[in-house]
Formats: structure tokens, C-alpha cells, sequence
């Protein structure tokens, strides 16, 4: 086998792990944008303060990392409750541009309260990913993939399946699906309507916290980290903003395009590379690949 | 002051300054204005060149989320074409500032009008998403084409000179900076009283009414993206005479996001309200450093926490302005006014 083919084998799958994660939090996204209609630009922060939670739980309390995750989870999905009854409540009704700035802004305040915390300084998680890299067979060669690239794939896979069934068949992911449907209709049928908002944001915030821990097992924590909200921005505008198979797709699909990118353009350009997709998907398919149509055309 | 001031023509009706009272106080300002750099420290003649280009740029994103309704978040990069249009010219044309910075504010209208095409057929978020990848692109431009830009050194410019004198200090720039300010406002203010003005405010009002209006959407859109790049380039060219220095690091999204957040500070949908924007936007983190240095000797933590703190104070100010004074503080303004409409007869 080429060395040539077996880069790109190597690349895919790494890429294919990065584009797990984004779809996990692109998931996070999107069930706050199906629910509210808020377009979340901190969705990077929220996987930043959950990596953080866990860097304190984890490392400076030093609890047990089991421990240490589910806190973190409840944690942040605290924060995105509070947000939620405190904050976007209030703006209902406001225009999207208004609400979207709210989020930018909001990112800022995290960013700033994670710096006063934890310094600005990178840091790393403690490890709690099996270290045994996996070594997929192919042909007469082996692909390598790094062990935590692996095992956050095989996790975002068992919380993706769980999310599945639970917007399929519990009454909570049903009332969030009517809601999404049409808010008149859900309320009077009596679903408790700022409740599935509160529930939309909780989730969305512990989602986006899981993304966060896994990002920080495999890269390190800083407070900067949450820069990857923007691609992940183009992960779930490509997969269409409220649909939650465009955003496992569009994930996987941007996290892919972007080993791409690194392995033959360089790494400089992964960025560029993802917003230029950005860019000819607005022009050509606006909605994205699964996205609603609005009717309203000009 | 300002008591009955009786129209009796659409003329005095659109005018900018309806009372001799206005004309007396915006004479007191500029006065103020032209003998400021006579009175002050390097320190505030530097700010006040700073807010005199964010004036600028904040001026033009005004008129294009504004008053047309398109939001961009790639100002920055528009600002930065003009930087390095005006310092590659400047560089090897040896072209004088009076030509390099409209020369910097055509170039940016250019790229501006050319990532305002898809305006055309997405909006609202969808908009900012493309402005926001339109400020990635042109950054991965600034840093790789080396020839022109330099690259992730950047460039360095010779001072600007006029009448044989360099203008090296920031109480000389002052002398470009604050004029041209001056003009960039006064041409945006009576832009709205145009035709063209107007057309701009029924789109954003509503784009489907606006052209069934017979405003042709492609050309208003375009003009108002082409119109907001010329400002961002103008600034972008007064930037880098202040400095002197540019790299691909001075225009980052953040940047664009601070001109948002400026108009929204300031008030959406008014003049004054960017220059308001500018002029609070650009303060407060000094502000905020000069207390940490006055802190300082009590509490030693105060310089580190200094820059966390902006960050906070950043957000927290688009956060509380949108939910709490969403017209910014152009509605504080005419509230005290208000109140001191019929002063000193009724209070």
C-alpha cells in the first residue's frame, strides 16, 4: 500500500473523530436553535466552561474523574438553564440580530470569567481515555489513529444513539419536537412552552460541555478554545440550522474536509478552506443540506 | 434651550441643525475640537486620533446594519484592505496621504461591494455568517500574500508629510484624522436625507415592500455594502499613519465585532449614535486601565486582572445594552435633552 493512500486513510479517520465532536456539539446547537429560534454563537464557550468545570472537579478538587464529569455536566447545564430563564426569556420577541449579539456578548463575559479563574494559560486534562492507540487493518498496512481520537468517537456515537431514541420516543423530546413544529399549536395542546425552552437550553449546554471535555482530553484546554465555535457555526449552517441529521452529517463532513484541508493544503488554510465551503453552500443552498425552506423569497 | 421652533417648509423640516441654539453648541464643539491638541497629553492626543478612526469605521457600519438592516461582521478585514492598500502605495508609489487613504477607501469598497453579493440572496444571519468567512479569507490573504502585505511580519510605512513637515507624532495625525472624521459624519448624515438614504431605510424596514417601492434591491444592497467598505477603508488608511505598523493580527473578528457592538452601544439607526459608540467604545477600556493603575499600589491583582476584565466589561456592555437601553445611548441622549427642551421656563 502507497504511503500516499495511507496518509489520506490516516486523515480521514482523524478527521472523521474531529467531525464527531462537531457534530456532538453541533447537536447542542441545534436543539437550542430548533426549540428558541437563537442562533447560539457561544456554543465555543459552552464547551469551554464545561472542560473547565471539569478541570476543576478533576484536577484541583481532585474527585474521581466520574465524578468530575457528571458534575461537570450538571454544572454547565446549569449555566445554560440560568442563561435561558434570565436572559433569552426576556428577549423574546426581540430581533434575531439583537439575540445573536446577546450570545457574542455572553461568549465575551465567559471568556473573561474562565481568564480570571484559570488564567489565560493552556492546560491539560487529566486522562481518562483508555492510552491503547487503535490500529485499523488495511491491506497489507495498518491505519493509525490515536486512542482518544477513537474512544471520542465511539462516545459521541453512544450519545448520539441515546439522543436519537430520546427525541424519538420520550414525551420531553416529543413536546421539544412539537414545539419546534409550531409554538402556537404546542401550547395549546398544553406543552408547557418556556419549559421546553428551559430543557432546550440545559440540554444544549451539557451537549456542548461533553464536546468540550472530549475537545480538552484530546488538545488541552485555554481560554481560547472556543474559537472552534465558528466552525462549528459552518458545520451546522451546511447541515441546515434546525435539522439534527444535517448537523451529524454536516460534522462529520466539515471535520473530514478539514484533515483535508491540512493534508494537502496545509494546516494555515483548514480554516479558510472550511469558510469558503461556508460561502459556496450560502450561495448555492442557503437552507443547508437538511434545513427547513423558509417561503419568504426575494 | 429650545423653545418653539415652528416649520413652515419641508427644507427647515429636513435640516440638520433646526435652532440657532444647535448651531451655538455644535460651534462650541468644534471649536473645542480644533483647539483640543493644543491643550492635551500625547497620551489623549493618541485616543483621540483611536476614536477618530473608529468614528470613521463605526460611521459606515452604521449605514450599512444601520440603516440598510445588513449585518457584517467583517469590518475589520475591510478596514485592513484599506490599511495595506494606502501602505502599499505609500511604500511604492510614494504617493502622498491625501491620495494613499481614498485610494485605501476605494480598494476596500471594491472587495466590500464584491462579499456583499451574496446580501443578495441570504439575510439576516445568514449575512453575518458570510461577512464573518469573508474576514477569514481576506486575513488568510493578509498573511500569506507576502509580496504585498509582508506576510505575518507585516509592513511598516514611512510617516505621512504635509507641507514638507512629518507627521510622525499623534498630535500631528490629528490634523488628518479629526477632519476627516468630521467629513465621513457630515457626508453620512445628509446621505440620509437622499434619495438614496431613504431607499436604504426602507430596506432595512422591510426589503419585500421596499421593492415593490421600485428600489432595486442588487444596487441599493451593493451600494450600501460598497459605501460601508469605503469608510472601513478610509479608517483602515488613517490606521496605519497613526501607527505605522500593520499586521494581519490587527484585524480580527473581534474587531468587526467591536464596530457592531459599538452602533449597538451607541444606538442603532443614527449618526450620532456611532459617534457615541465610537467615542464610549474606545474609552472605557482605557478607563478601565487607568483604575487598574490607580489600584494598583492597594490591591496588586488589579493589573493582572485587567484584561479579563475588559473582556467582561465588553460583553457585559452589548448584554445589558440590549436588554436593558436597546436604542443605545444616542436614547439617553434625547432624553436628557428632553428634559431640558423648555429649560430654564418649565423643568
Amino acid at each position: 500500500m502507497s504511503p500516499a493512500l495511507l496518509d489520506f486513510v490516516e486523515f480521514s479517520l482523524a478527521g472523521l473523530c474531529v467531525g464527531a465532536l462537531y457534530a456532538l456539539t453541533g447537536i447542542g446547537f441545534v436543539v437550542v436553535y430548533k426549540a428558541t429560534r437563537i442562533i447560539n454563537f457561544a456554543i465555543g464557550e459552552f464547551m469551554m466552561i464545561g472542560a473547565y468545570f471539569f478541570f476543576g472537579l478533576a484536577a484541583q478538587a481532585s474527585l474521581p474523574n466520574w465524578a468530575a464529569i457528571i458534575l461537570a455536566l450538571i454544572a454547565a447545564g446549569t449555566v445554560g438553564g440560568f442563561l435561558e430563564r434570565f436572559i433569552f426569556r426576556r428577549l423574546i420577541g426581540e430581533s434575531a440580530i439583537s439575540v445573536f449579539m446577546v450570545t457574542i456578548g455572553l461568549a465575551s463575559i465567559m471568556v473573561g470569567l474562565v481568564e480570571i479563574a484559570w488564567t489565560a494559560d493552556p492546560r491539560s486534562l487529566p486522562t481518562f481515555l483508555p492510552d491503547r492507540p487503535f490500529f485499523v487493518p488495511l491491506g497489507s498496512a495498518e491505519a493509525f489513529l490515536a486512542s482518544k481520537n477513537g474512544w471520542s468517537f465511539i462516545i459521541v456515537a453512544a450519545i448520539m444513539a441515546a439522543f436519537i431514541t430520546v427525541f424519538r420516543f420520550w414525551r420531553g423530546g416529543i413536546a421539544l419536537r412539537a414545539t419546534a413544529a409550531d409554538q402556537q399549536a404546542a401550547y395549546s395542546v398544553g406543552i408547557n412552552v418556556p419549559g421546553v425552552f428551559s430543557f432546550a437550553w440545559i440540554l444544549g449546554a451539557i451537549t456542548a460541555a461533553a464536546a468540550g471535555i472530549l475537545v480538552g482530553s484530546i488538545s488541552g484546554i485555554s481560554s481560547a478554545m472556543g474559537a472552534i465555535g465558528l466552525s462549528l457555526i459552518v458545520v451546522v449552517i451546511v447541515g441546515g440550522l434546525d435539522s439534527l441529521a444535517g448537523a451529524l452529517v454536516g460534522g462529520l463532513m466539515i471535520g473530514w474536509l478539514e484533515s483535508m484541508a491540512s493534508l494537502y493544503i496545509g494546516g494555515e488554510y483548514k480554516q479558510v478552506a472550511t469558510f469558503v465551503i461556508l460561502l459556496l453552500v450560502l450561495v448555492v443552498k442557503p437552507y443547508g443540506l437538511f434545513g427547513t425552506h423558509d417561503i419568504e423569497r426575494l | 434651550m429650545r423653545i418653539g421652533s415652528a416649520k413652515q417648509t419641508y427644507a427647515a423640516d429636513e435640516a440638520i441643525f433646526k435652532t440657532d441654539v444647535q448651531r451655538l453648541w455644535f460651534g462650541l464643539l468644534a471649536l473645542a475640537l480644533i483647539l483640543f491638541p493644543f491643550v492635551s497629553s500625547d497620551y489623549w492626543q493618541l485616543l483621540a486620533c483611536l476614536i477618530a478612526v473608529n468614528v470613521i469605521a463605526a460611521t459606515g457600519v452604521m449605514i450599512l446594519t444601520g440603516f440598510t438592516g445588513l449585518v457584517s461582521l467583517g469590518h475589520a478585514a475591510f478596514m485592513g484592505v484599506g490599511a495595506y492598500t494606502a501602505a502599499y502605495l505609500s511604500n511604492h508609489l510614494a504617493l502622498p496621504f491625501w491620495l494613499s487613504i481614498p485610494a485605501g477607501g476605494f480598494a476596500a469598497a471594491a472587495v466590500g461591494a464584491v462579499f456583499g453579493i451574496p446580501s443578495l440572496r441570504v439575510k439576516g444571519l445568514y449575512l453575518a455568517l458570510t461577512t464573518i468567512a469573508a474576514s477569514f479569507i481576506l486575513q488568510s490573504i493578509f498573511f500569506n500574500w507576502t509580496a504585498v502585505t509582508g506576510g505575518a511580519r507585516g509592513l511598516t510605512i514611512e510617516p505621512a508629510s504635509m507641507f514638507g513637515h512629518l507627521l510622525v507624532t499623534p498630535g500631528a495625525i490629528y490634523w488628518i484624522a479629526m477632519p476627516i472624521a468630521a467629513l465621513s459624519v457630515w457626508w453620512a448624515r445628509n446621505l440620509l436625507r437622499t434619495r438614496v438614504g431613504r431607499a436604504f431605510i426602507a430596506i432595512r424596514d422591510r426589503d419585500v415592500s421596499a421593492e415593490l417601492l421600485g428600489i432595486d434591491l442588487l444596487r441599493y444592497k451593493l451600494m450600501s455594502f460598497a459605501l460601508a467598505s469605503f469608510y472601513a477603508g478610509m479608517a483602515g488608511a488613517v490606521w496605519v499613519y497613526l501607527f505605522r505598523v500593520i499586521t494581519p493580527e490587527s484585524f480580527r473578528l473581534i474587531e468587526s465585532i467591536f464596530f457592531v457592538a459599538a452602533i449597538i452601544v451607541g444606538g442603532l439607526g443614527s449618526v450620532r449614535g456611532a459617534i457615541f459608540g465610537a467615542v464610549f467604545m474606545t474609552l472605557v477600556p482605557e478607563l478601565l486601565k487607568i483604575g487598574a493603575s490607580d489600584l494598583a499600589p492597594y490591591w496588586p491583582d488589579a493589573v493582572k486582572l485587567l484584561s479579563p476584565v475588559r473582556t467582561i466589561v465588553f460583553g457585559a456592555l452589548i448584554v445589558g445594552f440590549l436588554m436593558f437601553e436597546p436604542l443605545g445611548l444616542n436614547e439617553i441622549w434625547l432624553r436628557i435633552r428632553q428634559r431640558f427642551a423648555l429649560w430654564p421656563f418649565r423643568t
